[in-house]
């Protein structure tokens, strides 16, 4: 399929360009991207090009297809939650074409037929790319490592553990130093088990007050200062993931200046919630890591400014509705959130808190460079994948407009300006509202 | 964030639901004080009942176990005449809200109009009023760590019986605040009420985080602490928290923050003894204060009786009617 794109305007991170140009797509790849000059001409265009589809963007952003990090697809093991088809084509929907899924489905993917079979299953739906992250210790029960070269091989972009933290620190380092042997990244959701213990909330005044057990910050900090000195010792790449805490971004922040190449992510509703929202608990912001309080929430938009933080994901977790109806703490943890990743990030941008550009890299370049892609670009002759995007659309997220099997989101009746109109994977066309 | 109505009060600001002290103002909280002191007389009847809630069906759901609340409260309906139901769900720990909601649907079709609930888990009286319909009213009668506003609002009228006024008054409570919903509801009824001082005794591993946000002072010394106190206010100790590195043993917390004739002696010799119960003697509080003069522990038993038909009448509209109907 050829496809040309003409008169939008690009932003693209990895080259930093923000202009106006023409974009050419065949065969999967841009085969030219020509910008528009200020004289009123444009570079030179690829001759003989007869395209299949011709998009016009005029008053339209053009910029590379989304990359997600967290997305539970629910598939295999909780098809009534959810399936790779349904998440996919919301992801589509949404601008994303590149998910990431941790390992804790059912099975569980420590092993290379449950990652081919999820790869098979999004092949078949061909609506976002799916790669996902490897288990890193067998059954994530942080005894035994997993075999993590047999899983690289099957083509997950890492190993993790998911929510469950590994608590035997000996396990820790021999998982560490045995992915640094396999050169892959480590994806770390640094929680210390006994002080996070059987907690639903922020340990504040909000848990005071409802008398809800709370999770402490230091449950992070103290997990994420273990895990910097573990990095540090086996030399592992590692990632990572959720922040929650303004304290342990800065000592990530501490880590990255002493030189260790760590990078770090947050999920899109800690840069807009706190432990208040909570309200007379509803459960819709029951979330894991908790919501934290407002110091937090803007100590980590500013961790995206100094790029300490490198990308926003959405922690997409889609659930039945069943899963949310009970007293806040019997209920299941999650947002369904594919569908609010690049809403969310532009209201960054509204705020001033992001540039454009940067806001684009947090959700595009950055993710893909953590995962090792060669996408969440648009350069010459790269993956082909594009998201344009209507900046002026006003709209209003409900059950209506939500694609996802989940719709447990509390953004619901939220309006956002600014809506994706085409997403295109792999050179194809497989978005168009 | 989105403005959200208090669900406990109607349009009218009168009360709807019973779930928490938090977000009640200080004349509603006035106004069961009030009524349950035109109540406590219909105790001392012959005939110890008034007609007010004939005809209604009130149902006591204690997904919890508890003897002396749910007494209560099945006394307090019946002097109410209303027609009483007793439910004690035992719940695993695995149940989860659909059954809770089924439960709920059964007994609405029984065309019920109040359900007094007990639960474990915090939020659980809040999630069964929000899920009821119009016509019922939902009374909190202890849900996990978040409120038990009943137990706080009998505090209170004990209170306010013996000093008249609770502007100069300085209430100690004492104990594992951190599991208390009695605390949290008794904090944030003293401090709506107007009390001079709030304090809080415990060890560190006992005091919530940021408790102070609720406007009370913390002390870790008895001494310190019951200093020209009016109320002494003895929380039970659950004997599992031995268990949790919250205390060392049940001695060493007798000898430090157990209360003693000795250490009841540092509050104002007009000090009064209070405790929710039931009481573990030897462990918080000494049998000799216990039942002492000073203790007023079994009048707060009687009283809640009195205060919570006054919330009864309340919540379903009838409390005009008053005692002498």
């Amino acid at each position: 399929m050829k496809i040309v794109i003409t008169n939008g305007r690009l932003v693209n991170p990895s080259t930093n360009i923000d202009t106006l140009a023409d974009i050419f797509i065949a065969d999967g790849k841009f085969i030219a991207i020509c910008k528009k000059n200020r004289d009123g001409t444009t570079d030179k265009m690829p001759g003989g090009f007869a395209a299949d589809k011709k998009i016009d963007a005029s008053g339209k952003l053009v910029f590379p297809g989304i990359v997600d990090l967290s997305v539970r697809l629910r598939e295999p093991g909780f098809e009534y939650k959810a399936t790779i088809a349904s998440e996919t084509a919301a992801a589509a929907s949404a601008g994303v074409t590149t998910v990431c899924c941790p390992p804790d489905s059912v099975p569980i993917v420590d092993n290379p037929t449950v990652v081919e079979m999820i790869y098979h299953r999004a092949s078949l739906a061909n609506k976002a790319r799916v790669v996902s992250v490897g288990a890193l210790t067998q059954k994530l029960e942080g005894e035994k490592i997993s075999e993590m070269m047999a899983l690289k091989n099957a083509g997950v972009v890492g190993v993790g553990n998911a929510l469950k933290p590994v608590e035997n620190t000996l396990v820790m380092r021999r998982a560490m130093e045995y992915a640094a042997s396999c050169d892959m990244t480590v994806f770390i959701f640094s929680e210390d088990h006994w002080l996070r213990a059987d907690g639903c909330a922020n340990e504040s005044a909000v848990s005071t007050r409802m008398g809800l057990t709370g999770i402490p910050e230091i449950a992070e900090t103290i997990a994420v200062a273990r895990d910097l000195a573990l990095i540090e010792h086996t030399g592992v790449k590692a990632h990572f993931c959720r922040l929650s805490s303004v304290k342990a971004e800065r000592m990530i922040a501490r880590a990255q200046f002493d030189g260790l190449p760590v990078t770090a992510d947050v999920s899109a509703h800690q840069l807009h919630l706190t432990d208040m929202d909570i309200g007379e608990f509803d459960a819709r912001y029951h979330v894991h890591p908790p919501l934290r309080s407002m110091r937090d929430r803007d100590g980590l938009r500013k961790g995206l400014k100094l790029r300490t933080v490198n990308a926003i994901c959405s922690d997409h977790q889609p659930h039945d509705m069943d899963a949310k109806i009970g007293p806040f703490s019997t209920t299941e943890s999650g947002i369904s959130a594919v569908e609010t990743l690049l809403p969310l990030t532009m209201r960054l941008v509204e705020s001033g808190d992001l540039s454009l550009m940067e806001a684009i890299a947090c959700i595009t370049f950055e993710p893909a460079r953590i995962l090792g892609l060669p996408v969440g670009r648009i350069e010459q002759d790269c993956i082909a994948d594009v998201c344009i995007y209507d900046p002026e659309e006003i709209w209003q997220l409900n059950d209506n407009t939500m694609l996802s099997a989940g719709l447990n989101t509390p953004f619901k009746g939220w309006e956002f300006e600014g809506r994706v109109t085409h997403t295109i994977l792999n050179g194809q066309l497989v978005f168009e509202r | 964030m989105s403005y959200r109505q208090n669900i406990q009060l109607t349009p009218e600001k009168n009360l709807k639901h019973f779930l928490a002290i938090e977000g009640l103002p200080r004349a509603v909280l006035m106004k069961i004080l009030d009524t349950a002191e035109s109540f406590s007389s219909v105790g001392e009847r012959a005939v110890k009942k008034v007609p007010i809630l004939r005809g209604k069906t009130i149902v006591n759901l204690f997904f919890e176990n508890s003897t002396r609340t749910r007494t209560t409260f099945e006394l307090a309906a019946k002097r109410l005449s209303a027609d009483v139901l007793n439910l004690n769900i035992a719940v695993s720990a695995t149940s989860k809200g659909e059954s809770l909601l089924d439960t709920l649907s059964n007994l609405e079709a029984m065309q019920s109009d109040m359900f007094v609930v007990r639960h474990a888990q915090s939020g659980a009286a809040h999630f069964i009023a929000q899920n009821s319909p119009d016509h019922i009213s939902v009374i909190n009668a202890g849900d996990g760590c978040h409120a038990h506003p009943t137990q706080a609002m009998l505090d209170m009228f004990t209170i306010r019986r013996h000093f008249d006024d609770f502007y100069p008054l300085k209430v100690a409570i004492v104990g594992d605040i951190l599991h208390s919903r009695v605390a949290r509801s008794q904090i944030h009824a003293l401090t709506t009420l107007g009390a001079n001082e709030v304090r809080v005794i415990a060890p560190k591993t006992l005091i919530p985080v940021d408790i102070t946000s609720m406007g009370v002072h913390v002390y870790h010394d008895m001494q310190q602490g019951l200093k020209d106190v009016d109320v002494v206010i003895i929380l039970r100790l659950q004997k599992e928290r031995m268990g949790g590195a919250f205390l060392p043993s049940m001695q060493e917390y007798y000898q430090t923050y157990g209360l003693t004739e000795e250490k009841l002696g540092y509050a104002k010799d007009s000090a009064i003894v209070m405790h929710p119960g039931p009481i573990n003697r030897g462990v918080e509080i000494a049998s000799s204060v216990a039942d002492g003069p000073r203790s007023v522990i079994l009048k707060q038993v009687t009283n809640g009786i009195a205060v919570r038909m006054a919330i009864m009448s309340m919540t379903m509209g009838t409390a005009g009617q008053g005692a002498s109907a």
